[in-house]
């Protein structure tokens, strides 16, 4: 009986498309107009020359205008981008180190679990950290006395360093270490044989690290919530509290403007990353 | 010279513990082509990967010109190795990658390309220097692999498997390649390979590898001719065993008749293992150590036939030239005794 059916299903395993199967489509589609209708509906109304979100009238630049003329706009976007900028440096380079520590040593007890520690900020629901984090920094500011944007930029770093530890790793995973033994073998010091084999060919998987983590923490809005001092508002901030206020164009506009820009730096990633892997 | 004495290494520990190498002591001579022959898991890497510097025995002590080098870093040593895959850097280009050594040496810009060209001509890349690792067929990276390896102008070339990547063709012209390389450059090699053809074509001495240990160590027609293990006698070409016990006589009792053989032998009443190589074996009865059969299989492979002959208690093989006799008809074969080597475990 087994036989009979495998038998039988062969043939059909092979002329089988995932793509033909009932409702392949239909649901393909869906997913596609509920992901992306509200962004182009977003965008669509940024460019709209009047108050209303939800009747079209005439095109305009108006409400770019407008945004860039914000001054609490402009003071959001600037904390934003000192404290990402600040957040992926670091947690960039914390990753690079962990990804090297966990692939470029002989096999040691607990690999899976230093692994499980780097990764743990992707498990733990992030209102959990962010409650959390809150309550340490509290203490650390009610002992020292110390205050300041530091604390922000220290909480980003730390939940963005398993976004970019996963493509570094991944990147080193798939370079054999070969390459490292046949530099030394050639005389080169192990920091010679760092900075000129094993960093040139880790750079994709660091930069689409760095970018993953400069998104991230562009884009966090719960720990920031919770974290951000008094002037320490960053842009989903500043954006959350206008839209307790109704949503006006002019959010559609800076949305749109942060969405180019997480569009602009992951094309250039990619872009620059298969320039690399052919060189 | 590479004094290497008494090296010892074992994987893991426990139950699961297994000896990659077993008191192994050999001495290579300067300007030798020297090669590691035996199956996958012999030891024969790890030895390569010890000189090289890539692994540290537990016990026992490799010396380079009289220098111990045992504990020596890969980047101190003046040994350079062709890798099996040769890990050429692949953002580099060819000059580059060949260039690697000699500016990690702290050479002038001057003296590093001059090197370079000298190289890639030795190797006959000279025309594609500017080129990326990636546009490069297996036959050519293999030659900037090797050029990579001479332009530093190492004591010692190591060489892991560097041809099996290589189709037939490829590899036999690569094989003179490599033999006229070591005459020009005078360099010691150091060849590992699991191809018995390889090594006997190639080296001025093998050592033949099994489960750690050296067997035997030898010019190629000494291994060939006078295999010292049953080991060494089965790895390299075909060969025939024929069991067998020493008589009073001073001759070998086997299953099929007493033989004459010319090498010395133990005491009588000793069981000792009998072998000769195919193409040793004569067809028809001619002089003494005639043994009477029948004509069990005839094999033709173009250059020659191989006779498939059943003694009774023993099968033998034998290689010829012509081959006038029919399957299933009587045939005897003569093993002449200068040809019967005498093994002994």
């Amino acid at each position: 009986m087994a036989d009979a059916t495998e038998t039988r299903k062969t043939p059909r395993a092979k002329a089988f498309d995932l793509r033909r199967q009932p409702g392949f489509a239909a649901a393909a589609w869906a997913c596609i107009i509920f992901l992306y209708a509200p962004i182009v509906v977003l965008i669509v109304f940024s460019f709209n020359d009047n108050r209303s979100v939800v009747r079209w009238t005439e095109f305009s630049l108006r409400w770019y205008t407008e945004a860039f003329a914000n001054e609490g706009i402009q003071k959001a976007t600037w904390m934003s981008l000192k404290v990402a900028f600040v957040a992926t440096a670091l947690a960039t380079t914390f990753a690079t180190m962990a990804a090297l520590a966990t692939t470029r040593v002989a096999r040691f007890r607990g690999q899976g679990i230093v692994f499980a520690i780097i990764n743990q900020p992707l498990m733990i629901p992030e209102i959990v950290t962010a409650v959390a984090t809150l309550s340490f920094f509290s203490l650390i500011k009610q002992a020292t006395g110390w205050q300041g944007v530091g604390f922000l930029m220290l909480a980003h770093t730390v939940f963005c360093i398993p976004f970019a530890f996963l493509p570094i790793r991944a990147r080193l995973q798939d370079m054999t270490i070969t390459l490292e033994q046949a530099a030394a073998d050639l005389y080169a010091t192990p920091w010679a044989a760092f900075r000129r084999v094993t960093l040139p060919l880790m750079a994709p998987g660091i930069l689409a690290g760095a970018t993953l983590a400069f998104v991230v923490s562009l884009d966090d809005v719960i720990i920031t919530l919770m974290i951000a001092g008094p002037g320490e508002t960053t842009l989903p901030i500043y954006i959350l509290g206008q839209i307790r206020r109704g949503i006006t164009p002019e959010i559609n506009a800076v949305s749109t403007l942060l969405l180019g820009l997480s569009l602009l730096l992951v094309s250039l990633t990619f872009l620059l990353g298969r320039k690399r892997s052919r060189a | 010279m590479i004094e290497i004495s008494t090296l010892t290494k074992v994987f893991g520990s426990g139950q699961e513990a297994m000896t990659a190498l077993d008191n192994v002591s050999v001495t290579i001579a300067e300007n030798e082509f020297f090669t590691l022959l035996g199956p996958s898991g012999c030891g024969k890497t790890t030895l390569l990967r010890m000189i090289a510097g890539f692994e540290l025995p537990d016990t026992g002590e490799i010396r380079l010109d009289g220098q111990p080098v045992t504990h020596l870093p890969p980047h101190h040593r003046p040994i350079n190795t062709v890798f099996q895959n040769y890990a050429l850097f692949p953002h580099m280009n060819v000059a580059q990658n060949v260039g690697f050594g000699l500016e990690m040496l702290g050479r002038d810009r001057k003296e590093i390309d001059a090197t370079v060209a000298r190289t890639l001509e030795l190797v006959r890349l000279d025309h594609l220097a500017g080129r990326r690792i990636d546009q490069l067929s297996g036959g050519q990276q293999q030659r900037v692999a090797l050029a990579r390896a001479l332009a530093p102008a190492p004591k010692v070339l190591l060489l892991d498997e560097p041809l099996s990547a290589l189709d037939f063709k490829l590899r036999k012209e690569m094989q003179s390649e490599l033999k006229r390389l070591q005459l020009e450059t005078g360099i010691t090699f150091v060849f590992v390979t699991h191809d018995q053809e390889e090594a006997l074509t190639m080296s001025d001495r093998i050592a033949v590898m099994s489960a750690g240990k050296i067997l035997q160590i030898g010019r190629p027609m000494d291994i060939y001719d006078r295999p010292a293990a049953r080991f060494v006698a089965d790895f390299i070409g075909d060969i025939n065993f024929i069991e067998g016990t020493v008589t009073d006589g001073g001759t070998v009792a086997t299953g099929s008749g007493d033989l004459a053989v010319t090498a010395p032998l133990p005491a009588s009443g000793t069981t000792v293992t009998l072998a000769i190589r195919p193409e040793h074996v004569m067809p028809g009865a001619e002089g003494p150590n005639s043994l009477a059969g029948t004509l069990a299989e005839r094999v033709y492979f173009g250059s020659g036939t191989v006779l498939e002959v059943d003694l009774g208690a023993t099968r033998i093989s034998c290689r010829t030239g012509d081959a006038p006799f029919a399957e299933g008809a009587p045939l005897s074969v003569t093993l002449p005794p200068e040809r019967l080597q005498v093994l002994q475990d």
